[in-house]
């Protein structure tokens, strides 16, 4: 045994050092490899900066209540007034000092923003909110200006809105419908999806927008996690609530897998890149096996065996697609990785997000390399491993 | 110092196939080789002295007849069985050296070593040896580029001496080389098989060439004629 693994170094070292008398095609095969890899990252980074956001939103000791037939949407979801007060008496929601529920009415609307990149059109979502929503977000501040007044038209805006849309800056005025809306701060709660929304005071959002006394969502802070299971059977009692409920964790987590779609298409993209390098691959490492003829055949001749040939070819292969992966990973990772990008999520509005290469990317690039080495060195060193003895004299 | 027969050839045949055509290089060919023997084999281009050279090696089998190596039949052997017995019984001379040119002298002339038990600290010491024999002691780090022709190919038979088999077998050895560096090449041949006790068969067109072995065989339509020098 010991022998064969001399034999197979023999030849790995022999293949090796040979690699630079073939460097333009080596580079060649290298740099598609690279070029698939960077390509199904840019989609991964996509879709795990995305998930991560979404389902980096939201608490598990913040109760979520929509109406029903919702989807779980904030968008499409209605609850009446009086829907508020009921749950304000629910067992499990916590008080504050003075004794009041914790409780978030909000209403939910999409208004119309442009891009700064490119100038497109997109919605985002304008939050009416009341002066306990921002204790329901850990991590919330205001970064510059200050908290709207209530009732008047004043708004904050999230700091990825600032980034990404024109006209949100600090002090600006935005037109949505026939009414003027002033920015008199920017907030952000970090790794967030209310990093992409405006708020306004809840009861000047709901008379603009035409909305009554209804709210679209209801959040409640828990005295405790355990307390959702006595929350789901109180609404379930009390035929007046016609609404879902669930944490706010597993809310965001749903919205999450509406991103999914983006990285099979990653994945399907890649594999269709990645034949045209295989070609490549292929091409190259029969061109190495062809130009080593003489000298496999001078092995074989010594008495080495077909298998330390076919390792031997097997080895450069993944050699050149474990370099073309790595080249891939870093060139993804300098371009891709903390681009802030926003895309529609499962509210019908923009979520800001950044782009994030993290180790399961990172694996899912290096392994699909080593695939495209191992199928493009397999043949090739199939070839080498059968070297006709009789190619000895071959010139 | 020739003794019993190392080859021994019996009613060997070769032929090859190309479309409906067959090809006949050989159809009863007959010899027999002593240990410790030195013999060129001439003839003109096509009579089949590198075939014969290549089936005496274990690179290709006869078509009929048996070739025995002391005494054992080797055109049955398997594949890996004929790997082996090359390994151990048989070194190469190539015309063009076929050395690894990534690898130094050292690691080339090392090579056939891997396929054998001895330790590293062995290895070493048996290429030194096989170095010093060919009179390269002193370019053991030297990569074939760096080195003339004519060390070359003393790497070369180095390398076909380093696990001292029993049979050497030359292509053209010379056949790329100066008059004074064949020269050399040939004296270090017949010191190999004088000094040593190495059984050497040489193809060679070069008539001056074959002066330097014990006896010379001619072949030709697939037959020899032997002419002692």
């Amino acid at each position: 045994m010991s022998a064969l693994f001399q034999q197979i170094g023999a030849v790995v070292a022999m293949t090796v050092s040979g690699l630079p008398s073939r460097f333009w095609a080596s580079l060649t095969t290298i740099v598609s490899v690279a070029l698939v890899v960077a390509t199904l990252l840019a989609f991964l980074a996509m879709g795990n900066g995305f998930a991560k956001t979404v389902a980096g939103t939201g608490s598990e000791d913040v109760a979520m209540f929509l109406g029903t037939g919702t989807s779980g949407s904030e968008l499409n979801s209605t609850m009446p007034g009086e829907a508020v007060r009921i749950l304000e008496e629910a067992p499990g929601i916590a008080r504050d000092a003075s004794g009041r529920p914790i409780v978030s009415p909000e209403s939910y609307v999409a208004v119309g923003a442009v891009r700064r990149a490119g100038g497109g059109e997109a919605n985002v979502s304008l939050r009416g909110v009341t002066a306990n929503a921002p204790g329901m977000r850990t991590g919330f501040r205001i970064t510059e200006g200050r908290m709207y007044d209530p009732g008047t038209n004043e708004m904050i805006v999230g700091a990825g809105v600032v980034r990404e849309f024109q006209g949100f800056d600090l002090g600006a005025e935005m037109q949505f419908g026939t009414d003027k809306w002033k920015v008199v701060g920017v907030f952000e709660v970090p790794g967030t999806v209310f990093d992409s929304e405006l708020w306004a005071d809840l009861p000047v959002v709901q008379t603009l927008f035409n909305r009554g006394p209804t709210v679209a969502a209801v959040r409640a802070r828990l005295t405790d996690p355990g307390q959702m299971e006595a929350i789901k059977a109180f609404v379930a009692a009390d035929p007046r609530l016609r609404i879902e409920v669930k944490t706010e964790k597993e809310h965001f987590a749903s919205e999450a897998r509406s991103l999914e779609a983006i990285v099979y298409f990653g994945w399907a993209l890649a594999i269709t890149l990645g034949l045209g390098a295989l070609a490549g691959a292929l091409n190259t490492m029969y061109a190495a096996v062809e130009a080593r003829t003489k000298e496999l055949a001078t092995l074989r001749a010594i008495g080495f065996g077909g298998f330390p040939a076919f390792v031997g070819a097997l080895t450069e292969s993944l050699l050149l697609s474990l370099a073309g992966g790595l080249l891939g990973v870093i060139a993804a990772y300098l371009i891709f990785n903390g681009i802030t990008a926003s895309t529609l999520g499962g509210g019908f509005t923009q979520v800001v997000f950044d782009f994030a290469i993290g180790p399961a990317q990172v694996v899912s690039g290096v392994v699909l390399a080593l695939v495209l080495g191992l199928i493009g060195g397999f043949f090739p060193a199939l070839r080498a491993a059968n070297t006709p003895l009789l190619k000895i004299g071959a010139e | 110092m020739t003794g019993e027969a190392l080859i021994e050839l019996r009613g060997v045949q070769k032929r090859y196939k190309r479309g409906d055509e067959t090809l006949s290089i050989f159809d009863d060919l007959n010899l027999t080789i002593p240990a410790g023997d030195f013999v060129a084999v001439m003839g003109p281009s096509g009579s089949g002295k590198t075939t014969l050279l290549n089936m005496l090696g274990g690179l290709d089998r006869p078509t009929g007849g048996s070739i025995n190596f002391a005494g054992s039949p080797i055109e049955k052997l398997s594949e890996s069985q004929l790997s082996a017995w090359r390994a151990a019984n048989v070194g190469f001379i190539f015309q063009f050296y076929n050395l690894m040119p990534t690898m130094t002298a050292t690691r080339n002339v090392e090579l056939p070593l891997l396929l054998t038990k001895l330790s590293p600290r062995d290895r070493k010491e048996r290429v030194k040896t096989a170095l010093e024999i060919v009179g390269l002691g002193d370019r053991s780090g030297h990569r074939p580029k760096e080195l003339s022709g004519g060390q070359q190919q003393r790497v070369a038979i180095a390398r076909a001496i380093v696990a001292d088999p029993k049979l050497l077998l030359a292509d053209e050895p010379t056949g790329d080389l100066d008059r004074t560096t064949a020269t050399e090449i040939l004296e270090m041949l017949q010191l190999l098989n004088r000094d040593l006790g190495k059984t050497i068969v040489m193809v060679t067109h070069d008539p001056a060439a074959a002066k330097y072995a014990k006896r010379e065989l001619h072949l030709d339509k697939g037959e020899f004629e032997e002419r002692l020098t």
